[in-house]
């Protein structure tokens, strides 16, 4: 039975899990394998709709865990197809070890991940305690901001993730409530136009194709084992880069929308800049507008890609910058947050002069306010004119109780 | 529908072509190779496998080799269903769609996993495939031990048996829990077909893997796998083992379809007492020491009426 397409308007009310739901229908994912889990639901509820309704031709298999979802969609992918989930927080720590398992494989499976804290407390709001847990999995990562994003960036990682040169999973993030419940305007693609961005399903070494056997996940040991994930490392430090520019490329040809690796926003002349992720982005893009009309040379980067981690583009963005503040939504757990990690990595051992802080804020879904952006602005400018960091390198910010400062 | 392959006798059974190739690295004796290549023979149709974490995995996939002429996937310890659960419904999907590269087959997915894979870690992966009812064979090749490790206790070892975790001692007799019932567990499931096998009744199994194959929808397959190395006897006896585990009814040859209709496939001529069985294998050699030697008669007792059960279940048509 040949399915339906979806008319769909130029701009469409959708939040972040419609939008991502919406988008997985368009690409014709040929199965999805999933379990709910909030706040990510609702992207498997409107694809089993989808489903109901006979816009969906593909299996469409619900699991009983988040472990059998990647399970499923891994047996999926080897099998020779597009294949995609989607889950959050407790699901995704559930899910880690086939995570792995999935990179390792070198199967192109695309996750949805709704961000969401990770128990204990149980908490179900957004913070990238989730987004951190398998940051070293081998995934490509991307960041999605807003629903727009969401949807868009699903498609750019089919295209990518699917590529014979790169054959890796990918991961969309959104952050839970804030981008998957918001219903903003999304400007759409026609069903056409999405399915002829990623197109048909090409497959490499599928097990369907009985001519060719293939044997998918062998036992290596420390003859191989390195060669291996050494291997996987060096793609995803030379060759996925450029795959991923490229299809940024092809989507603003597509669609006009631009994306890139590192999202600069007033950063041309920027002295103070403040690094971070998620819904974050949107609010601190806010705040430097309102402090640009106050005259003060402030800028703003969104991380786009997580993994492979743009050093180079970090580097440049950040070069002239006199005060950085990297702002880390996960509990650090004893150490730096990861984004002050790796940009201190970007920048270490490059003429950069950066005074750069860790922030750790919004943890289980606490918000970041403008004061709380106007407030570290100002630090950044005191440590700028004093040259040096004046307060502890690691800060809590939003945090009641006495102030939280390390290191 | 695909045709069922005629096999005619021992010799041509053994002499068929092989997916699953004597080129491995399991132990001399050992029942899984043995169990693996009569399903394997059962069919000449396309297959789809699949195996857990555990001996036969890592015996037979070792990079940069291979002893599957045939697709082959492995996760990890608990999730070899799901994984082929995953490929059957890439296969129907590509099927609907019109992508399948050879669209004239009718491929077999199989997963083969471990009894600990099975009784213990990957039960919910099973019970899930089970219930979504997937077109695919789930075979528990069941040594009821952690083998590959090293002889650890599962929920599928028996009463009495001396294993690395539940060590026989001055004071302990060794595992103290019952054998996990999974055929019960699996025929709760009312899939289409459940049955329980051993590699010495070779015409029983192939029957009944034959049959399987045929089904469309969830099949469950128990195989007794006698092993060598954690219960203990000389390679060579693995057949004899094998026989007597079935011949003394400590594991029953029999069915379940749809989960309501038990068919007992084998009844022995002669019925070796559990004894002989037990006094087989260094596992259970401490039962004959006097102050466990009560265990044995227990082992008779709880067989005959596990046995009686089946038969009862049987009668009744329950």
């Amino acid at each position: 039975m040949a399915f339906d397409k979806m008319e769909l308007r130029d701009i469409e009310v959708w939040d972040g899990n419609h939008a991502a739901a919406q988008a997985l229908r368009q690409c014709q994912v040929d199965v999805v394998s999933a379990y709910p889990i909030t706040p990510s639901t609702p992207i498997v509820e409107g694809y089993a709709k989808f489903k109901s309704d006979n816009y969906v031709e593909g299996e469409f298999v619900m699991v009983e865990s988040e472990h059998a979802a990647m399970s499923g969609c891994i047996g999926a992918a080897a099998a020779g197809g597009r294949v995609a989930t989607a889950t959050s927080s407790q699901g995704l720590a559930l899910m880690v070890e086939t995570l792995y398992q999935a990179a390792g494989m070198r199967l192109p499976i695309i996750l949805n991940i709704v961000n969401r804290a990770l128990a204990a407390p149980l908490n179900v709001n957004g913070d990238h305690s989730d987004m951190y847990l398998c940051r070293d999995s081998g995934w490509i990562q991307f960041d999605a901001f807003s629903p727009q994003e969401a949807y868009d960036l699903n498609m750019i990682a089919f295209k990518v993730s699917e590529d014979h040169d790169v054959r890796m999973p990918a991961i969309i993030n959104q952050d839970g409530f804030l981008t998957s419940h918001t219903a903003q305007g999304v400007h759409t693609l026609t069903d056409d136009e999405a399915f002829n961005f990623v197109g048909t399903f090409k497959p490499m070494n599928d097990m369907l194709d009985f001519e060719h056997p293939v044997t998918h996940g062998v036992q290596t040991e420390e003859d191989w084992h390195f060669e291996h994930k050494a291997r996987q490392h060096n793609d995803m430090m030379t060759i996925i880069p450029n795959k991923i520019d490229q299809a940024f490329a092809d989507f603003e040809t597509l669609s006009g929308r631009k994306y890139n690796k590192v999202e600069c926003y007033d950063m041309e002349d920027a002295d103070l800049a403040i690094v971070c992720m998620g819904t974050s982005v949107e609010t601190v893009r806010e705040v430097v507008s309102e402090l640009r009309e106050k005259g003060l040379k402030v800028g703003v980067i969104g991380l786009r890609v997580v993994r492979p981690f743009p050093f180079f583009e970090i580097a440049e963005a950040l070069k002239n910058i006199k005060a950085v503040a990297a702002l880390d939504r996960s509990a650090p757990g004893g150490a730096a947050g990861m984004l002050f990690n790796e940009i201190a990595g970007s920048l270490y051992n490059t003429d950069s002069k950066m005074l750069l802080s860790g922030y750790i804020y919004g943890l289980g879904g606490r918000d970041l306010t403008k004061t709380n952006i106007v407030d570290l602005y100002n630090e950044l400018q005191a440590n700028a004119d004093a040259g040096k960091v004046l307060t502890k390198q690691q800060q809590f910010i939003g945090v009641r109780g006495p102030k939280l400062a390390y290191l | 529908m695909s045709e069922i392959k005629k096999i005619k006798n021992l010799k041509e059974f053994s002499t068929s072509a092989d997916r699953f190739e004597g080129a491995n690295l399991l132990c001399p004796g050992c029942a899984h190779s043995i169990i693996v290549r009569e399903i394997l023979n059962a069919t000449n149709d396309d297959l789809v496998l699949s195996a857990s974490t555990g001996c036969l995995e890592v015996c037979t996939a070792v990079y940069p080799y291979t002893s599957w002429d045939a697709s082959w996937i492995h996760i990890g310890f608990e999730n070899c269903s799901t994984a082929i659960a995953g490929a059957e419904a890439m296969y129907k999907s590509l099927k609907n769609k019109g992508r399948l590269k050879q669209p004239d087959r009718n491929p077999k997915f199989i997963a083969f996993g471990g009894d600990g894979a099975s009784y213990d870690i990957g039960l919910q992966w099973i019970s899930g495939c089970m219930e979504r009812n997937h077109d695919m064979m789930y075979v528990v090749l069941d040594n009821e031990v952690y083998a590959n490790t090293g002889g650890q206790r599962s929920s599928s070892t028996p009463i009495g048996s001396s294993a690395t975790t539940s060590p026989a001692g001055s004071i302990s007799y060794g595992e103290k829990m019952n054998k996990k019932d999974l055929m019960g567990i699996m025929g709760a499931h009312n899939i289409p077909y459940a049955a329980q096998v051993a590699p010495n009744k070779w015409k029983d199994l192939v029957k009944k893997v034959q049959r399987g194959f045929a089904t469309e929808g969830a099949v469950f397959i128990n195989a007794v796998s006698p092993c060598t190395t954690e219960w203990k006897f000389d390679p060579k006896d693995t057949m004899m083992l094998s026989d007597l585990s079935t011949d003394s009814l400590v594991f029953p040859l029999y069915e379940i379809i749809e989960g309501r209709e038990i068919n007992i496939t084998y009844r022995p001529k002669n019925v070796v007492p559990v004894e002989e069985y037990l006094a087989a294998q260094g596992r259970f050699k401490h039962l004959f020491k006097d102050q466990y030697k009560h265990l044995i008669g227990e082992w008779q007792t709880r067989v005959d009426e596990n046995w009686a059960y089946l038969n009862r279940r049987e009668e009744a048509r329950v």
